[in-house]
């Protein structure tokens, strides 16, 4: 009885999550424009989306934007984090926790408009008309990932035996050896956690981007909000199916390569 | 673990690249339609090397250019080509949206395309600068039906790009009479089955044209009288809309829903059952045209692609795709339009139209207010 009632539980939520996918999938083959009617299986969206340039280009900027979005931000959360970790007196380390959170917890419009004001503000100090653009988006990103980051690196730093990298320099190695030989390793995994946690996070970005974007790096979530004045097309439909796609894909991979290390670990134990 | 990660950020890399740019060059040259006015094309070419700055920023609304989709020109690209003139070519959604973007300040654009009654708003507020029409030699081939009109009387600011009218979308298969008059979207008959607009300057309008008045009106009476229509209607309508009714009308789930001409040329497209007609008491007309802000940098180049868009060739790639009324009398009367002669487009019988103009501030409030009144009836 138990069992049944969390079957179908579980079957809900399954539901819920994936119908719309599901949904977009399918109408995204459909050989009519209509998002009603199937009117027959065809690749014709398929096609359409390798055409469309404008949001074909869309893409390759928030690609672009996402991927060195995500390494900065990884890069400096993973210092951040590392420089938290080592602070002595705890209410400083709960403090500057707390700051660095407040951008996560800040509603994004606030966010938003704000960093657009100081954008324009810093823009016309230095006399540049055209500040809003592909580095103020970068900035951006770079600030709201910066949280996510921070948090997904700064368990696995808690769990690490902070002697080790003490150990490690002991033994004759430069502090610098030691993070990179030592630490880093034992950490690498929440490294990974964080740096896919801000590419997508940095994917989907919409009110942010929609203030502090320029004339001429637009992303692809803005161009497929312009298009309610007449309606979406289906080619957004066939281009959404293959990002849907290429994540899941990445995500599997990632798992399994997860998996097979893990397993790797296991037998070196084992063989010790 | 590093090398995983190596290995998925050089694969992203490589997709975004190698994998995009190849696509667009290999089907930008195998394009159905190809811009065959090869007189022109040098006159292009020249012009665009005679520019000094090679850069524009052009904003302009979502899906409103023809842009290479279902063997369409790819307007923007042909323009690239001939001129060697790069565009960043951006998009929004509404006249607001363009509105305050331009007011932060931290953008300069070169061609925007704003509606009749928001460039008559910038003009008032001196955002725009006048449009030198002797750089624009196809200017006459834009129609006098779409020059002096009140927002621009002179023909300083703006050049027409493309305009519709609000109408009257039915369901034959469940409206027995042909409806003439907005009353019908007043009929107990129809109960659920009404589509209204969702947004308060379109539905107040179709309450203030049966009405019998101005939809631009600054008497606070009328604008209460139009509301008390509104609550009046509001048990019979099904829902308030915008893009969502092209689901609606297309799947039958509504009778009767107001929408633009344009628009119902693709819903139609998906269900023939459905129908089309311009009210007797009148109806709402735009007229969306390009202008150059006054943060332009590079006006030369914009006035350039302004005299493009009015070229006939390229003027008729964008009526096509489009489907909305086009200012080019050359395109109206050319047989590769796909709509030409079309009746719901282009009606015989003149139809009363009404432009939506700025309003006043307190106006505004007064709208904004009693559309809350009506939305919480």
């Amino acid at each position: 009885m138990k069992k049944t009632v969390s079957n179908i539980y579980i079957a809900l939520i399954m539901i819920f999550l994936y119908a719309p996918m599901i949904v977009m999938v399918v109408l995204s083959f459909n050989s009519s424009s209509s998002t009603s009617v199937m009117s027959g299986f065809s690749l014709k969206w398929y096609g359409e989306m390798l055409k469309n340039s404008t949001t074909l280009t869309a893409l390759r900027n928030t690609l672009i934007l996402a991927v060195i979005s995500a390494a900065i931000s990884t890069v400096i959360g993973t210092a951040a984090a590392v420089g938290i970790d080592m602070m002595k007196r705890k209410w400083i380390k709960s403090t500057v926790l707390t700051v660095t959170n407040i951008p996560m917890m800040n509603p994004e419009i606030v966010t938003g408009v704000s960093m657009m004001l100081l954008f324009v503000f810093v823009g016309k100090f230095v006399g540049a008309r055209d500040v809003l653009g592909f580095p103020t988006l970068l900035i951006a990103h770079i600030t709201f990932n910066l949280p996510y980051v921070i948090l997904s690196v700064l368990p696995k730093l808690r769990q690490t035996d902070p002697h080790l990298a003490e150990a490690a320099q002991d033994l004759g190695s430069t502090p610098f050896q030691a993070f990179f030989k030592v630490v880093l390793p034992n950490i690498s995994s929440g490294i990974v956690t964080a740096l896919i946690m801000a590419f997508t996070l940095s994917l989907d970005d919409f009110i942010i981007s929609y203030f502090v974007s320029g004339a001429k790096f637009q992303t692809l979530p803005i161009v497929i909000f312009s298009m309610t004045k007449k309606r979406v097309t289906p080619d957004i439909y066939a281009l959404s199916t293959v990002i849907f796609a290429a994540v899941l894909l990445l995500l599997i991979i990632m798992n399994v390569l997860q998996a097979r290390a893990e397993k790797k670990e296991l037998k070196a134990k084992k063989a010790e | 673990m590093k090398k995983t990660l190596s290995v998925i950020l050089s694969l992203v890399m490589l997709f975004c690249v190698t994998g995009f740019s190849g696509c667009r060059g290999k089907n930008g040259s195998d394009s159905e339609t190809e811009f065959n006015a090869s007189a022109l094309k040098e006159d292009y070419s020249q012009a665009g090397s005679a520019m000094s700055s090679k850069e524009i920023n052009v904003y302009n609304w979502g899906e409103y250019i023809s842009d290479g989709s279902e063997g369409t020109l790819d307007v923007v690209e042909e323009f690239e080509e001939l001129t060697g003139i790069k565009v960043n070519y951006t998009t929004f959604d509404s006249n607001e949206d363009l509105y305050s973007k331009m007011k932060s300040g931290g953008i300069s654009y070169d061609v925007i395309i704003p509606s009749d009654y928001m460039i008559e708003r910038m003009i008032k507020e001196d955002m725009l600068q006048t449009i030198d029409l002797d750089k624009i030699p196809n200017y006459k081939y834009v129609s006098d039906d779409y020059k002096g009109l009140f927002f621009d009387p002179d023909n300083k600011y703006s050049v027409a790009y493309t305009g519709g009218m609000v109408g009257l979308i039915y369901n034959t298969t469940m409206v027995d009479e042909t409806p003439t008059s907005w009353s019908i979207m007043w009929d107990k008959k129809y109960d659920g089955q009404i589509l209204n607009f969702n947004n308060p300057r379109d539905a107040f309008g179709i309450a203030q044209y049966l009405l019998g008045y101005s939809v631009n009106s600054t008497d606070k009476i009328q604008w209460e009288n139009a509301a008390e229509k509104l609550i009046e209607q509001k048990p019979l309508v099904q829902s308030y809309v915008m893009d969502e009714v092209f689901n609606k009308m297309e799947m039958g789930e509504a009778a009767i829903a107001p929408y633009y001409a344009g628009d119902y040329l693709a819903m139609y497209a998906n269900n023939p059952d459905l129908a089309f007609v311009y009210p007797q008491e009148g109806t709402n007309i735009f007229v969306d045209a390009m202008c150059i802000p006054k943060s332009a940098k590079n006006k030369e180049a914009a006035e350039l692609f302004i005299n493009f868009m009015c070229d006939p060739e390229i003027a008729l790639a964008n009526a096509n795709y489009l489907g909305y009324l086009c200012p080019i009398t050359e395109v109206v009367n050319d047989d590769r339009y796909d709509y030409k002669g079309n009746e719901v487009l282009y009606p015989s019988e003149p139809v009363e139209t009404e432009f939506f103009h700025n309003l006043d501030q307190d106006t505004l409030d007064l709208l904004s207010s009693l559309w809350e009144k009506v939305k919480l009836a």
